[in-house]
């Protein structure tokens, strides 16, 4: 482990890859907030802008937070566990529909 | 013919043999990942919260015009995103043991956070005078307040705290009483405050902008 740190003391990763990263994930917000002005159904605004959401998450966790450079086996023990809780939570979500279908029109 | 025990010498090399460090990282680094993997799921659980109140809601208010609500949450997103290339200044500057420049770079972050903050209040007593509380607004959907100021005062509240966390580090750094890796792990905090909010500006602001 110590030797990996001296490692990085000794070449520190170029700036500029971070600043490509940087500029992708300002392009990325620019295209959110012009396609959130397009006459788009409600469902595929959400489904496109969630989707660019992850891609700017994913550049984030991978780049500035490091983790494309740490050990297979950290990403392999933090991230599988995470989406699948967050998915989990999706469970009782179909009932939302239900309570809106109930509701008097 | 009974097999070898198992030791060192004759298990394949793996990434999951375990060891002293089996993920060759220190354990206040872990310890901040998975503080990350659950504050992750905190957030996700009030999304999730917000997006089944607004499916079940008729008429959801889409009260945030272009000027000056829009464009203010875009440069709060743009000024976040800078701050987290700060960071990386940062964490790099403090690898290579220039104390006095990351704590510069570190400072500058701070000042990002801050100048979030108060485009986000600012943004917050523009609704509160526009009649919005956390139970009513001028829409007549009751929860529009409750899920804005619980998603949105989370985050804050975690920015705040991301200030003051990157100026003890800042401080500590430069009189030599923190290492690089608590440089480093303070950063992992801040772009996870950045990534919350990639997904706060779309589905907060953006899917209630008002189109005309």
């Amino acid at each position: 482990m110590h030797a990996t740190t001296t490692a990085l003391h000794a070449h520190p990763e170029p700036k500029r890859g971070f600043l490509i990263v940087w500029g992708w994930l300002l392009a990325l917000t620019g295209f959110e907030v012009v396609l959130a002005y397009q006459h788009l159904a409600l469902k595929v605004m959400l489904l496109m802008l969630m989707a660019i959401s992850v891609v700017k998450a994913a550049l984030i966790i991978a780049y500035f937070m490091h983790l494309i450079y740490e050990r297979k086996s950290l990403v392999l023990t933090l991230m599988p566990a995470m989406v699948f809780v967050i998915a989990m939570l999706f469970v009782v979500f179909p009932d939302s529909v239900r309570l809106l279908n109930m509701r008097p029109h | 013919m009974s097999s070898p025990p198992l030791n060192a010498a004759t298990v394949p090399d793996s990434v999951w043999n375990g060891g002293v460090s089996p993920y060759a990282i220190l354990p206040k680094k872990l310890g901040m990942w998975l503080f990350i993997v659950s504050d992750a799921i905190t957030f996700s659980s009030l999304i999730v919260a917000y997006s089944y109140v607004r499916v079940a809601s008729q008429n959801w208010p889409r009260p945030f015009q272009l000027w000056p609500s829009i464009a203010n949450a875009a440069v709060m997103t743009v000024v976040l995103l800078t701050s987290s290339i700060t960071v990386v200044m940062a964490v790099r500057a403090a690898k290579i043991g220039q104390r006095g420049v990351a704590a510069g770079w570190l400072l500058a972050t701070m000042l990002g956070g801050i100048v979030f903050d108060v485009l986000h209040i600012h943004e917050w007593l523009g609704l509160i005078g526009d009649g919005v509380r956390l139970f009513r607004n001028p829409w007549g959907v009751p929860m529009f307040g409750a899920s804005f100021f619980a998603l949105t005062g989370l985050h804050m509240l975690h920015v705040t705290i991301g200030v003051f966390y990157l100026g003890v580090i800042a401080w500590g750094f430069h009189r030599a009483r923190f290492t690089s890796d608590d440089v480093e792990i303070s950063g992992l905090y801040w772009h996870f405050v950045d990534l919350v909010w990639m997904f706060l500006f779309p589905l907060v602001y953006l899917l209630s902008a008002k189109v005309s």
